[in-house]
């Protein structure tokens, strides 16, 4: 029967081909932690912690819906965000030792911040902006955990996510973060340009800016060659504007005006911020204006849209 | 009498600056028939007091408290008109406002009634000097951000 026997064969070796699939998606989809000796031994300043905790406005997403901004926000999560995804629901991250994050060290939070991944070891959700917060600072990090540990706990605990099949299997993100998680600078800007390299990485680091301003493709990656050109608004209808110096972005804009903006909420013509950047510029107008000059510098030097 | 006639005079000059900005503001004159470009033109007068106002917090123009008043009355002006131009059916077309304002027309007549309180306030207030003005001006520019946070929706 050699028939028989070929078949045999042919079945052994695609079971050992399948095999060698499925290894190779589980190795490259595993969730990495980034080297514990990036984070140890760092002390984390409160103080400074604040003003990272205002550029990355987590108090945006992870208070409670409808909460009044504060000084020192209750982070209870509970916010839906309805997504072609499915719909998330932010967690709990105040420092409740049960209900939030205040059983976790400064490298399980470096792990979430810095590659998305959660305290058990499984892939977070990109609603979760890691793939701007990959570009902070390990002293960054560390400086808005001290921040964020002095900040009231809340025993609430939001519902999970509420996502369909395929997006409700963790693993796969791993093969997401393949096509999207990429640390590396968007933007050239000069190594002698003090102000334009602070505000390039507070604009692509903890600001994540992009996630809203750059269209994404299909599978929900940032458009590198259409950064903050510009996108739909993630929150319901309308847009988030272009904000490169092309001429739909503004271009006509100096950077002082541009830093008046983040302070003060208006426009050149006075038109006011408005929509889900109105807490942006709430945020952002308590920084040094040192910071603001930073960011308009930097929105000078990125290309502009055609 | 002479105190009561300078005081008017100093007063109809300030109103007069007011006016010049803000007509210097206004590229097209508002269709009068149509709430949708009568409203937009009423927030573009508001954005030309605040413009004022502004020159003086971020020291282009000194400090002048017969300008403040005039500007915060020109804005109270519109608070107090605005409200009457947001008829049933002008959500569609070029507009931005957001349709949750017909949904929740209280919520927003609200809103707007805030804005009016504190213009009133601030143009009664007549802050003494610019360290005084700051705050005052800050309070009256929360209702911008306030308000388009929540019911006004980005087109371009």
């Amino acid at each position: 029967m050699p028939g028989r026997r070929r078949s045999g064969r042919l079945l052994g070796a695609a079971a050992a081909l399948a095999a060698a699939g499925a290894a190779a998606f589980w190795l490259a989809t595993a969730p990495r932690r980034p080297d514990p000796a990036l984070t140890a031994g760092l002390q984390g300043d409160a103080a400074r912690g604040a003003l990272v905790f205002r550029v990355g406005g987590c108090a945006a997403c992870h208070a409670a819906p409808g909460a009044e901004p504060a000084e020192r926000p209750v982070l209870s999560g509970g916010r839906r965000f309805v997504t072609p995804f499915g719909t998330f629901t932010a967690p709990n991250v105040s420092p409740h030792p049960e209900a939030g994050i205040g059983a976790w060290s400064l490298q399980d939070f470096a792990a979430a911040m810095l590659r998305g991944v959660g305290r058990d070891g499984r892939h977070l959700y990109p609603a979760f902006p890691y793939v701007s917060y990959a570009r902070m600072t390990p002293q960054d990090v560390a400086d808005l955990w001290a921040w964020m540990r002095a900040l009231p706990p809340s025993d609430s605990r939001p519902p999970g996510h509420d996502l369909p099949f395929p997006f409700n299997i963790r693993r796969g993100l791993g093969l997401w973060k393949l096509l999207a998680l990429d640390p590396s600078w968007v933007v050239d800007v000069p190594a002698d340009d003090a102000l334009a390299m602070r505000g390039r990485y507070l604009v692509e680091g903890p600001g994540h800016c992009a996630e809203c301003h750059t269209p994404r493709n299909a599978l929900g990656v940032l458009d590198r060659a259409r950064w903050l050109q510009g996108a739909p608004n993630p929150d319901g209808p309308g847009v988030v504007p272009d904000i490169t110096p092309g001429p739909k972005g503004i271009g006509g804009w100096s950077e002082e005006d541009i830093a008046w903006y983040l302070e003060s909420g208006f426009t050149p013509d006075y038109d006011s911020v408005g929509g889900s950047m109105a807490e942006v510029v709430r945020n952002l107008s308590g920084l040094p204006k040192e910071d603001l000059r930073a960011i308009a510098a930097y929105l000078k030097a990125v290309p502009p849209s055609p | 009498m002479r105190m009561i006639t300078r005081l008017a005079v100093a007063a109809v000059a300030a109103g007069g600056m007011a006016a010049a900005a803000l007509a210097a503001n206004d590229s097209a004159p508002a269709d009068l028939n149509d709430p949708v470009s009568v409203r937009q033109h009423m927030m573009k007068n508001v954005g030309g007091s605040m413009k004022l106002l502004a020159g003086m917090v971020k020291g282009e123009a000194p400090y002048d408290a017969r300008v403040a008043e005039a500007a915060f009355r020109a804005m109270n002006n519109a608070a107090l008109g605005l409200g009457a131009f947001f008829p049933p059916g002008s959500d569609a077309g070029e507009t931005e406002a957001s349709p949750k304002i017909w949904q929740d027309m209280a919520g927003f007549k609200a809103a707007i009634g805030a804005f009016a309180r504190d213009t009133a306030a601030a143009a009664a207030a007549r802050p003494a000097d610019l360290d005084a003005f700051k705050p005052v001006f800050g309070k009256v520019a929360g209702n911008c951000k306030s308000c388009h946070e929540a019911w006004r929706v980005k087109k371009e």
